[in-house]
């Protein structure tokens, strides 16, 4: 069975025409899988039980003529910091290595009504902390187009497992462009939702404010069947947006739609609402699209630089407008997040103490001749890896007495401007844009080993982070190749106008090709 | 450029619950002092007129019914639960004595 570039509505026709079984399919996927895992390490955990018993049923209703929705019998791959209930969910550390989830969560409960087939759990940075998926505590994560090259991060596993047709779909989780990133670096769709648009429940939390869960896929249209099953307001996740009442609200979507002539509300299917517009060049010709000067300064490799150029030249074939518009604070946002992200780092970690779950460095005996400041120092001394120690002690720094104000009160100013800055640019009453286009990375794939230095790492993830504080849907979608390696463009759009950007990424997509 | 000493390294290390090494003392001095070194330059940033954002879409006291609710399956949930607890007795969690 040839599994190569094998997307969403092909396996599902071939489902449909019964040219193969939901089983077969999915044993071609896990036996793959375990073919391939020594070369790119991109899976921990294989759920083939489930994942069997799902395409069984899924084989069933085929068999009795029923009617299938589009993501069922999906084999899909899950980044292991999301929980699948009785599978192992080690988050890529140590201190999680042989713990098993005791629930689904909620976007793990959506896949599995929706009848999409879990394949396994894809490895990471640990706790989703590095851009290159070389701080796993399980082993480094090979890029599919160079396996001297790292896949990107956190999402690395996920990237590399589509990219190597070792799923259809992945899961990752985004924070600062940890989806975005590893996309661009694999040649694969990565998608990081507006914060609230994905309920966060089960998945081990990083940094609470920016953490959001999104799809990695070949094709946009494959990444926006996954959105709509897992997006929604969910009662076990608060920060969840219920779209109904934010859109009323939302002034600039208002005029994106009254200008792109979209009919109706959102009392039906996002998606649906979009799919009954017959041309999306019709649909777009209205499109204004902003270039922001600050993602092409120093620093951007220059053979990427000239392939986004020529990306942003397809859409000025189909839009009414590409100007170059400024955003000053960009320069600011890697800083703001440096801060931001470690204090909630260190508070959302705190849990690992080696009491209640998890990794423990005390013997059932020890336990009560040992004291229990003892206990944490050496579990977490043990149990975390470098990494994670510096971001949990940076984050302690930034937030201890005579230093907060400094840092943390700092940075939030600065968010809050960042955060203006973008509404500015979209605002259409002051000759907005509707979308931005930048490049994903400043550079292509890296080696593994190249960058030791921590903030070297960390700079790769310069054009991500931006919108990641300011709560926008970004996402990275392959626009051409630089000494062989992939190169992503992003596309950032304002608060809540997901929909839109995953349209236009579609316009990039038949452009790019 | 702004660093941080070996001294406030094992300070934090000790309120963060992590024990170093001496090596990793030396180590995490060095590389916290270059990231902090990096986001001092927020200190340019003009933050006069900024006006701080508690959540990012506007969210403010989302509250709902207090109201007891029924978990299916509890007894099974509540031996998941326990199975990974480190040390246990019963269906008790055993945690390390902490008076003397």
């Amino acid at each position: 069975m040839k599994l190569e570039n094998f997307t969403i509505e092909k396996a599902h026709k071939g489902l449909m025409k019964k040219e193969f079984s939901c089983t077969e399919l999915t044993r071609a996927y896990l036996d793959k899988i375990k073919k391939e895992n020594k070369k790119y390490n991109a899976f921990l955990t294989l759920t083939d039980k489930l994942a069997l018993e799902q395409a069984k049923k899924v084989d069933e209703k085929i068999s009795h003529q029923e009617k299938i929705g589009p993501l069922e019998g999906i084999p899909i791959a899950i980044k292991d910091n999301i929980l699948v209930e009785d599978y192992k969910c080690t988050a890529g550390s140590k201190i999680l290595e042989n713990y098993a989830a005791p629930y689904d969560a909620t976007v793990i409960k959506k896949l599995k009504k929706a009848g999409a087939v879990i394949l396994g759990k894809t490895n990471l940075d640990e706790f989703a902390m590095g851009s290159s998926t070389e701080n796993s505590a399980l082993g480094v994560v090979k890029n599919p187009h160079d396996i001297s090259r790292v896949p990107g991060g956190s999402s690395g596993g996920s990237a590399a497992a589509v990219a190597a047709d070792e799923c259809i779909v992945a899961l990752g989780s985004d924070t600062g462009g940890s989806v975005r990133q590893p996309g661009s670096f694999c040649g694969v769709v990565g998608f990081k939702p507006s914060y609230g648009m994905v309920s966060r429940y089960g998945l081990i939390a990083m940094a609470s404010s920016l953490d959001q869960i999104g799809p990695l896929a070949k094709t946009i249209e494959d990444t926006q069947v996954v959105f709509d099953v897992i997006r929604g307001k969910d009662n076990l996740d608060s920060t969840t947006i219920d779209l109904n009442s934010k859109f009323k609200a939302s002034a600039s979507l208002a005029s994106i739609r009254g200008r792109s002539g979209r009919q109706g509300g959102r009392n039906s299917k996002p998606s649906q609402t979009w799919k009954q517009v017959p041309s999306p060049k019709f649909q777009f010709q209205n499109l204004r699209i902003g270039i922001p000067k600050e993602y092409f300064g120093k620093g951007i490799d220059n053979k990427v630089k000239e392939v986004i150029e020529k990306a942003i030249k397809n859409f000025e074939k189909i839009a009414v407008e590409v100007k170059e518009v400024s955003l000053p604070h960009t320069d600011y946002a890697l800083a703001v997040y440096y801060i931001i992200m470690p204090a909630e780092v260190s508070a959302n970690l705190a849990r690992y103490d080696g009491v209640k779950y998890g990794f423990s460095t005390m013997s059932n005996e020890q336990r009560t001749e040992n004291s229990l400041l003892n206990s944490y120092l050496k579990t977490r001394a043990e149990g975390f890896g470098d990494e994670v120690r510096r971001r949990i002690m940076l984050g302690t720094y930034v937030l201890s007495a005579g230093y907060l104000e400094a840092y943390y009160g700092k940075a939030q100013k600065v968010k809050a401007l960042i955060k203006e800055e973008f509404e500015r640019v979209f605002n259409p009453s002051v000759d907005g844009v509707d979308i931005l286009l930048t490049p994903t990375s400043p550079t292509v794939a890296f080696k593994i080993g190249e960058k030791k230095d921590p903030l070297a790492m960390y700079l790769s993830d310069i054009y991500t982070v931006p919108a990641s504080l300011a709560g926008l849907p970004a996402i990275s979608l392959p626009c051409g190749i630089v000494n062989k390696l992939p190169v992503g463009l992003q596309i950032i759009g304002p608060q809540f106008a997901d929909d839109l950007i995953l349209e236009a990424a579609k316009l990039c997509e038949q452009s790019c090709l | 450029m702004p660093s941080i000493s070996k001294k406030q390294v094992e300070h934090i290390a000790k309120l963060a619950r992590i024990e170093l090494t001496e090596e990793e003392k030396e180590k995490f001095t060095k590389e916290l002092s270059s990231i902090l070194g990096y986001v001092e330059k927020l200190g340019k940033a003009d933050t006069s007129k900024a006006k701080i954002i508690a959540q990012i879409t506007g969210l403010e006291n989302v509250m709902r019914e207090d109201k007891q609710q029924k978990t299916e399956n509890r007894k099974q949930k509540v031996k998941k639960l326990l199975k990974e607890a480190p040390s246990k007795k019963g269906d008790y969690i055993k945690v390390p004595k902490i008076l003397e």
